[in-house]
């Protein structure tokens, strides 16, 4: 056992039922080596020599609520410092229908929830390492029909403590046929901690459901975190999702979105932004599972200085899915000689009658319209920061509230070249 | 205010100038005629700073200063002016924001208060009209989907709000139809200013019988073979460039 598991798991011997088979295969199988496709690009030798403290950890340093405040997010707040729960940062009120219930409080709930969706059958390592581990998260639900309202504002906060951390999360959200929810997953903290995260949610959307969620990913510059959402789609519900990957050391993000019912649609914005030496590999992968579903993925890569991004974009159209319409557009741009970027497009047809567009590029910014922009008076740097923005925008573009978006396109702003690198 | 010595250009190790020298006063319109090849859109590359443009020889002057050390984003604000053959569409980049971020990026290299969005756009509205451009230009991306008419108009637009010392006009009349080529002259007549100069850079007289030249040069090889006044354009309109050539064949040629 490598010092990461040893770190993790010593002294568990106590675990029982889904836990304990979760550990057991851990320890069996170990972390994903190189040769495991899935991880090609992402080494965990680093990880697998770390050792983290058993969270929960105290926090010394919490920020003021206004540090992690978002325009235009202003419904209930879960706030997590650390992997645990903060009851005097939160504000549970929801709107009639919604049941926000945090795991600390409600330990009966997580063991329903695990029970029910622990994963069976995958050997994704981080998921039973959740699994095993996991005491806090929350499940939130919307009774069939409700609408709830201002988007709710889920918090996940690194902050400094005596020792680098490993937490486990989970969440379990829940939409009853026709219900609506606006959900906003916030990731941020400071380089002053070098923690690791590991989240595992899964999402049920009923029929006729909506889900609007963005992931503002702004994690501490030496953090490591792991995510992993999975997303079952039922007939004729719609699953819209906006994300930003900035921060974190190390990230590695699998959506995974099951498009189960009739009419499921599926609608997908995302870009990454690196520098320094981050290494951010993002896996999609959507499942065409019913007829005349559809999915509709645009995400854009922006690498600078020595960083490394991954984009893994799989679509598999299930035999009988039959016209089922899958679009995928990956985009990425390298700013240095010495970025990387990775771009797996992958498409997997088992029935007719379908459509399917499926494109990546790798680039390098236009000299042309660089130096359109200099011969107009624009220096260097800022016309470097204004072909990136332009090169983003369509992410954010239909984003709404406006404040929301242009406070996003403010922090996209703050992780392109600065002037002097 | 511009003053070029025996320039020698190489682009992608071939010599396209060699030995070009040209002066232009303060207020003076300076046409620089020749056929394909002569190295005229080099000539305005060179000036604009583009890259692979690599200088083996001879000075430019501008105002004093040694134009060849400046970025292009200082000689922008120096007052150095490109109108470009071929204008870049830069999609997702908002016309109005490209203008405002270049007039405020020049005016603080000069040291000068930035325009808020307010004074900003009442200039905007003043060039807008000289040059019978439609507000819904300004709402799109930079010259995003623009005929070749609009994108010529947007560079003497933006020549316009810039207000350069010295506007090189890099073939702007080529790809235009005569009404859209009135226009631009009209827009470049209306920037004419004794504080003002122009280099206008083309391949037809056509062009100079709406911004009338007080100097015509004839570029050919790499060099200035032949200057006169507006008439030599039309007597090159009449004979062509062979008679030009004919006259300065290099010596020991037939």
């Amino acid at each position: 056992m490598g010092a990461f598991l040893d770190s993790m798991l010593a002294g568990r011997d106590g675990l029982g039922g889904v836990r304990a088979e979760a550990a057991a295969a851990l320890l069996r199988d170990g972390l994903p080596g190189p040769r495991e496709e899935a991880w090609k690009y992402t080494s965990l030798r680093a990880l697998e020599q770390r050792r983290y403290a058993p969270a929960p950890g105290e926090a010394t340093d919490v920020p003021a609520l206004a540090a992690f405040a978002l325009p235009g997010v202003d419904g209930a707040r879960l706030v997590f410092v650390n992997g645990v729960f903060q009851p005097a940062l939160s504000d549970l009120q929801a709107a009639p229908g919604v049941e926000i219930l945090p795991y600390r409080e409600h330990p009966g709930q997580l063991d329903k929830d695990l029970e029910g969706h622990h994963g069976t059958g995958s050997a994704d390592a981080f998921l039973r390492l959740n699994t095993a581990l996991v005491e806090d998260g929350a499940s939130i639900r919307v009774v069939a029909g409700a609408d709830a309202g201002a988007p709710i504002h889920l918090v996940i906060l690194g902050a400094p403590a005596a020792a680098d951390l490993a937490w486990q999360l989970r969440l379990q959200v829940e939409l009853g046929a026709g219900a609506r929810l606006s959900l906003v997953e916030h990731h941020l903290g400071n380089d002053e901690h070098a923690h690791l995260g590991n989240l595992v949610a899964n999402y049920v959307l009923g029929a006729g459901a909506r889900l609007e969620l963005l992931q503002v990913q702004d994690a501490g510059e030496r953090a490591t975190l792991i995510r992993r959402g999975s997303f079952h789609v039922g007939e004729d519900a719609q699953l819209a999702a906006t994300t930003l990957e900035a921060g974190a050391q190390m990230t590695r993000h699998d959506f995974r979105v099951h498009l189960a019912g009739r009419g499921a649609r599926l609608e997908s914005r995302g870009v990454f932004v690196l520098h320094g030496r981050q290494h951010a590999d993002t896996h999609m992968d959507v499942r065409h599972e019913a007829r005349d579903t559809s999915s509709d993925v645009l995400w854009r890569g922006v690498a600078d200085q020595r960083s490394r991004g991954v984009f893994h974009g799989a679509i598999t159209i299930a035999e009988g899915a039959d016209g089922a319409d899958a679009a995928l557009s990956n985009k990425n741009l390298l700013l240095s000689p010495q970025a990387e970027i990775d771009t797996q497009p992958a498409l997997e047809i088992y029935a007719d009658e379908v459509k399917a567009a499926h494109g990546a590029t790798v680039g390098q910014l236009d000299e042309q319209a660089l130096f359109y922009l200099r011969t107009r008076g624009i220096p260097l740097d800022a016309a470097r920061r204004i072909l990136v923005s332009a090169f983003c925008s369509a992410v954010f573009a239909d984003l709404q509230p406006a404040v929301l978006r242009e406070r996003l396109d403010e922090l996209l702003a703050t992780r392109l070249p600065q002037a002097g690198e | 205010m511009l003053k070029i010595d025996n320039l020698h250009v190489r682009v992608a190790g071939r010599e396209i100038l060699k030995g070009l020298s040209l002066e232009a006063k303060a207020g003076e319109v300076h046409a620089i005629m020749g056929p394909n090849g002569a190295g005229k859109s080099t000539l305005g590359n060179v000036l604009a700073g583009r890259e692979g443009y690599e200088v083996t020889a001879g000075t430019v002057e501008f105002e004093g200063q040694n134009l060849l050390e400046l970025a292009p984003e200082e000689r922008a604000a120096a007052g150095v002016f490109l109108a470009f053959q071929y204008p870049v569409e830069i999609p997702g980049v908002n016309n109005t924001y490209f203008l405002r971020a270049a007039l405020n990026a020049q005016r603080r290299q000069r040291g000068e208060a930035e325009l808020d969005s307010m004074q900003f756009l009442k200039k905007v509205r003043e060039k807008l009209a000289v040059l019978h451009l439609k507000d819904e230009l300004l709402h799109r991306a930079v010259n995003e989907g623009f005929s070749g008419g609009e994108k010529k108009r947007n560079e003497i637009f933006q020549l316009a709000l810039l207000e350069p010392k010295l506007a090189i006009l890099d073939e702007t009349d080529s790809g235009l139809d005569i009404d859209a080529m009135k226009l631009v002259a009209d827009g470049v007549n209306a920037m004419r200013d004794p504080a003002r100069s122009f280099l206008v850079i083309t391949h037809y007289q056509r062009l100079l019988d709406y911004i009338v030249p007080d100097v015509v040069h004839v570029l050919a090889e790499g060099r200035i073979v032949e200057s006169g006044d507006r008439t030599l354009a039309h007597e090159l309109e009449a004979h062509g460039y062979g008679w030009v050539a004919g006259r300065h064949a290099p010596a020991g040629a037939a």
